[in-house]
């Protein structure tokens, strides 16, 4: 898609995955500061979405990642190339940390035609071949199921890639992901249930509609998946946990849950106050937990970079939303022609 | 060209058969398909030619089942989901309506979905009101999705062989009744290409619109209309999605009235929408209303008797047929 201009993007994947693969316990320096900048892209992004849908520049369904970023930068971090991603509709974090254009997916938002889908996607539907990116699913839990089937193709042309089916708390009591755990173990299909516990489904708490509580990870007991209960709020806990589970995958030993403990700041949807949780508990998490702040204090107290340093980081990240933020305005509205291609149409 | 009759469902295990062989893409999976060799042994012989990895046996698990279809053809194979009836698929209507219909337009045309999810319907020999039903309006209703519905043998190879070839959903709509019923079907390579319907009898007086297992209901009914000196001309669209409108209307624009047959409950069906296509575009070409005969709104009953009576028969379609000339005569 030409009209989707490359940006040069603030983070260095490949650096990130070398990191990485050579020593994950004890991050270095340079994944550090990866880790900083894809989080905080994934922040300022969502921040400035927020934003733009105040003012009325886009429209429908927003569900906004900022809280969650630890989960998929360190989970990304530890993929390789050709191994897949799939997700519900909080999905912008996920876009750009598989290194979707920040361009293409905030004009997405806005329904432009330099959107990833052309505007016909939207928030919760994109897609990108380059980045084996496959959405982007509204309907809970159904992403589970074509998860599994994105990894049984990866299986059945024998690749050793992995997917990684995200799902949030509230699709753990759907009943299609119960038959397709069955069949991913049945056939040790390499795919990781990456169960983002956000602690509500909606505006309901995981521990009100759950009969097992919040042990979300033990749901694959019965099919014989291990499971892991993860701190999705750090990010170099969530990267150990991500290695060994695609590792699981890769040595064909069939699917791997873990289930990352995390928190979101803001409600399911733009359109939801979250009342049905107090002011305390949210501020308590952002001020003990955040993703973003115990990196920054692992680089400034390791002597890895200086509150400067990170400034310099953060006006850069800055520019790229921004960029997008434009590119998502000045990108023309679909044409009307569009709503005739995409799809069998019989006049 | 040769003579050769087989069964319809020989004639889905050949397009498989070729198809697989043609594709090293193209799996088959679905409850018993392989070992057992399907419940109506279309899969017959498949996992002793193409091994376990590509004929395989599932969990009784719809709706995962066809999401799993649905995924691995996102990510670029292409996989065969057999279901066993078409009743059994309703299970699955998310991952059919919400994720296989909509993926493309939603990927702004980047992502396909090569996806065929064969089952079968309709009545036959009471097996009642939850293995019986024509639910082919719910397909036709959903943009994204073909729906295809064999009447022969010839084109459920044909119609078969093409779907595999195509990048979009396709519903693979057979009927139990005509598994076991022959037809022509020539040696070697046959592909009918979706959208063109077939005229299965030419006539003069009446045109009859009808697929899957009312095609041969509908033609003996043409044989005992013809003895009445009644012509009739059987048009099987074969596929609904895409209809072939122009065949349609070409067949109407000439016998100037029109019979559409449909197993399906007569609520809300496919018959309908086309009646009302025929008479936007070929109101002023129509000596005669268009008459839409279908099942009776009814779940389908178990007893034969009641069974038969709720779906079109021969009888049925004759004397609807003469009622839309009878209006003609008086008019």
């Amino acid at each position: 898609m030409a009209k989707k201009a490359t940006a040069k993007r603030p983070v260095r994947k490949g650096a990130a995955k070398k990191a990485a693969a050579a020593k994950p316990a004890a991050a270095g320096k340079e994944q550090l500061l990866d880790y900083y900048r894809e989080m905080l892209l994934i922040r300022r992004f969502e921040e400035k979405a927020g934003q733009l849908y105040g003012m009325g520049l886009i429209g429908g369904f927003c569900h906004l990642y900022i809280g969650q970023e630890a989960v998929v930068t360190g989970m990304q971090a530890a993929t390789k190339d050709g191994d897949a991603v799939i997700t519900s509709y909080r999905d912008h974090g996920h876009m750009l940390a598989t290194g979707m254009d920040p361009k293409g997916v905030m004009a997405e938002l806005t329904g432009r035609e330099g959107g990833y889908s052309k505007g016909k996607g939207g928030s919760m539907h994109m897609f990108s071949k380059e980045k084996n990116f496959y959405g982007g699913h509204g309907i809970v839990g159904a992403q589970i199921p074509l998860g599994t089937g994105i990894a049984f193709a990866m299986k059945y042309n024998e690749t050793d890639n992995v997917c990684l089916a995200y799902t949030g708390d509230g699709a753990m009591n759907q009943g299609q992901v119960y038959e397709a755990f069955n069949m991913a173990a049945l056939w040790k299909l390499p795919v990781v249930y990456v169960v983002e516990n956000n602690k509500y489904g909606m505006g309901t708490s995981v521990e009100r509609i759950s009969a097992s509580g919040a042990n979300l990870h033990d749901r694959g007991k019965a099919y014989g998946i291990p499971g892991e209960e993860v701190d999705g709020m750090d990010v170099l806990a969530v990267h150990d946990a991500a290695e060994k589970a695609i590792a699981h995958c890769r040595a064909g030993k069939g699917p791997y849950i873990l289930e990352m403990k995390t928190y979101r700041y803001r409600g399911h949807s733009m359109s939801d106050p979250a009342k049905y949780r107090s002011k305390e508990e949210v501020n308590k998490v952002r001020s003990t937990s955040d993703p973003i702040d115990r990196v920054k204090a692992l680089l400034i107290d390791g002597g890895h970079a200086t509150e400067d340093d990170l400034k310099e980081i953060d006006k850069s990240v800055k520019a790229v939303v921004s960029e997008a933020a434009d590119f998502s305005q000045s990108s023309p509205e679909p044409d009307p022609s569009e709503l005739w291609t995409d799809v069998l149409i019989e006049a | 060209m040769s003579d050769r009759e087989i069964m319809y469902r020989d004639a889905l295990r050949e397009a498989l058969h070729e198809e697989m062989t043609r594709n090293p893409e193209v799996f088959v999976i679905g409850e018993g398909i392989a070992e057992r060799g399907g419940s109506y042994k279309v899969t017959e012989g498949l996992l002793a030619e193409f091994g376990a990895k590509r004929v395989r046996d599932t969990p009784i698990s719809e709706a995962s089942m066809i999401g799993v279809g649905v995924g691995a053809a996102i990510a670029g194979a292409r996989p065969v989901v057999e279901i066993l009836y078409i009743d059994f698929a309703m299970l699955g209507m998310d991952q059919i309506v919400n994720q296989a219909a909509k993926f493309r337009l939603m990927t702004g045309g980047e992502g396909r979905v090569p996806f065929v999810l064969r089952t079968q319907g309709g009545t036959g020999g009471g097996v009642a009101a939850q293995h019986s039903q024509s639910l082919e309006a719910l397909f036709y209703h959903i943009p994204g999705l073909r729906v295809v519905m064999p009447s022969t043998p010839y084109d459920a190879k044909g119609l078969l062989k093409y779907a595999l070839r195509q990048p979009d959903p396709v519903m693979f709509l057979e009927h139990k009744h005509l598994y076991m019923t022959k037809g022509h079907v020539p040696d070697g390579e046959i592909i009918v290409e979706f959208g063109k319907a077939d005229i299965k009898r030419e006539g003069t007086d009446v045109t009859l619109i009808a697929w899957s297992n009312m095609i041969p209901r509908t033609l003996e009914a043409a044989e005992a209309l013809a003895a009445e000196g009644i012509s009739a001309e059987v048009l099987d669209p074969r596929t609904l999605v895409p209809l072939d409108r122009e065949a349609v209307l070409k067949s109407v624009a000439k016998t100037n009235r029109c019979v559409i047959v449909q197993e399906a409950v007569r609520r809300g069906g496919v018959g309908s929408d086309i009646a009302s296509i025929i008479q936007e575009e070929a109101f002023y070409d129509l000596d005669a209303p268009v008459t839409v005969l279908g099942g009776m709104n009814t779940p389908i009953p178990f007893n034969l008797a009641l069974e038969q009576a709720s779906v079109p028969q021969k009888e049925n379609i004759v004397e609807v047929v003469k009622r839309v000339l009878h209006a003609d005569l008086v008019a």
